[in-house]
């Protein structure tokens, strides 16, 4: 395996994690604004939530940054493959007998990889459910002949189990930008000790609005919103 | 107090290791752990068996030499602590102690729980140094440098180099190590000139030495025995950053 990846070392390596990280995080800030709709009244939800999935995949700029998210998820997901192989050499064969290290810091910026990879798994298992049938696949269409995608949401969400899934994984996500976020900033060289507190700060609040958001959106459909 | 001791034992750098029972009675708790392993030595060479080889020197918490891996931990359980200033006080009569060498693929084990620091050796040969010249001590109001950047500059430069932020990192990484160095030359007038040049070959040095990525957990500075902030990680690579986008 490529141990570089055409970058000359760790820190450029971890600029890349930082910047596509960063721009993940702002994806998610969007795609939470817009699931939003789903708390509407089921009618006016059904209307504006298709005619707002309508305009994004008809808008060229949202074409464009939609290339540039699949490519940063990409690469986020190859180049933490790429350290985490070099970390494992570079720790060398011999481990410590006795390992009391995990006291020195916190379980979820120690797993990282771990919470990634799971996170993956919902990636993929979450296109595969809305993404792919809207666009490659058989979609009914809603009263204004539009996409029914809030029907396929709906449809997914009157399942308990598959509320469970997205709610666990939400946690996983949660975690995951609980340390990321901060770490990102600290990557790229944020080391003004006033500004670094703000950005903890920022990132924590950050956190629990997108991690709260959408697990709420799941529930909430299950609870409230009848078969349309 | 009697205490069980369980120690990495290896012959040489290709020999593969063992961890080793030894049984200590009358242990005096004022003692400092290296005046422990002391003991421990001196009733093997006394049965004709090969003392436990480790690194030492200063034995006042400020050379950098010592480093253990004490009961999981480096240096032990102590905060801010070196392995030679930590005493035996802190253990309780009876307790089993597991002491080993700090691992990691750059740091090759010598014999037993002495091992092979060079490489931050050649990191700060890269560019941890000011090109200036020699001669006279220079006058010391020439070049005025204010109170909080001096002692910014030296809570970095207190970084004794002895390895526990490599040894306690999930990943291997010096950053902390190098981000010391870096952060400590940066924020002076003397350093300034080869901070870009610096930032760079030290980075690239620490590659070349096979230290891993730094993920940001925080645990190198808890270690730490100086106390140094991962803030100077991220001047390291704010200097890092700034050396590639000002890059002519």
């Amino acid at each position: 395996m490529n141990r570089t990846l055409s970058l000359p070392n760790n820190l450029a390596r971890k600029n890349l994690m930082a910047l596509t990280g960063l721009f993940l995080c702002f994806f998610l800030v969007i795609h939470l604004a817009g699931n939003l709709q789903l708390l509407l009244p089921a009618e006016r939800a059904q209307l504006q939530y298709n005619h707002y999935s309508e305009l994004l995949s008809h808008n060229i700029l949202i074409k464009v940054v939609s290339y540039v998210l699949y490519a940063s998820i990409i690469a986020h997901a190859v180049y933490a493959l790429v350290l985490t192989v070099n970390s494992r050499t570079a720790q060398g064969g011999q481990g410590y007998a006795y390992d009391k290290r995990g006291a020195a810091s916190t379980w979820y910026s120690r797993n990282m990889g771990l919470l990634g990879a799971l996170l993956l798994a919902f990636l993929i298992f979450h296109m595969a459910n809305f993404w792919y049938p809207y666009k490659f696949g058989e979609v009914p269409v809603d009263a204004a002949g539009r996409k029914d995608l809030y029907r396929v949401v709906v449809l997914a969400y009157r399942e308990w189990w598959y509320v469970a899934l997205y709610v666990v994984s939400m946690l996983v996500l949660g975690f995951h930008l609980l340390h990321g976020f901060y770490s990102a900033f600290q990557s790229l060289g944020l080391y003004h000790s006033k500004y670094g507190r703000w950005v903890k700060w920022a990132g924590q609040a950050y956190t629990l609005v997108i991690t709260a958001g959408f697990i709420l959106i799941p529930i909430w459909v299950f609870l409230t919103k009848p078969m349309p | 107090m009697r205490i069980q001791l369980k120690i990495w034992r290896q012959e040489n750098a290709r020999a593969q290791g063992r961890m080793v029972d030894y049984e200590l009675a009358d242990i005096n708790p004022e003692m400092s752990f290296l005046e422990m392993l002391d003991v421990l030595n001196e009733q093997l060479i006394q049965r004709g068996d090969m003392p436990v080889e480790f690194d030492h020197d200063c034995r006042e918490g400020i050379c950098g030499q010592c480093g253990l891996f004490i009961n999981g931990r480096a240096h032990g359980p102590q905060a801010a602590t070196t392995t030679c200033q930590l005493h035996m006080r802190h253990f309780r009569d009876g307790d089993t102690i597991y002491v080993e060498p700090f691992r990691s693929r750059a740091f090759p084990v010598i014999k037993d729980l002495r091992i092979d620091r060079s490489a931050f050796d050649r990191i700060i040969q890269a560019g941890g140094y000011i090109s200036t010249r020699t001669g006279d001590a220079p006058e010391a109001n020439a070049l005025p440098i204010g109170h909080k950047v001096a002692e910014a500059a030296f809570d970095a430069a207190a970084c004794i180099g002895c390895g526990a932020c490599v040894a306690t990192c999930k990943n291997a990484s010096a950053a902390l190590f190098t981000g010391a160095k870096v952060s400590h030359l940066a924020m002076l007038p003397q350093g300034r000139p080869e901070a870009a040049e610096r930032a760079r070959k030290m980075v690239q040095q620490m590659e070349d030495e096979g230290f891993g990525h730094c993920t940001n957990t925080g645990a190198c500075e808890v270690e730490c025995p100086q106390e140094i902030s991962i803030r100077h990680i991220a001047r390291m690579n704010f200097e890092y950053n700034r050396a590639g986008v000002l890059r002519k």
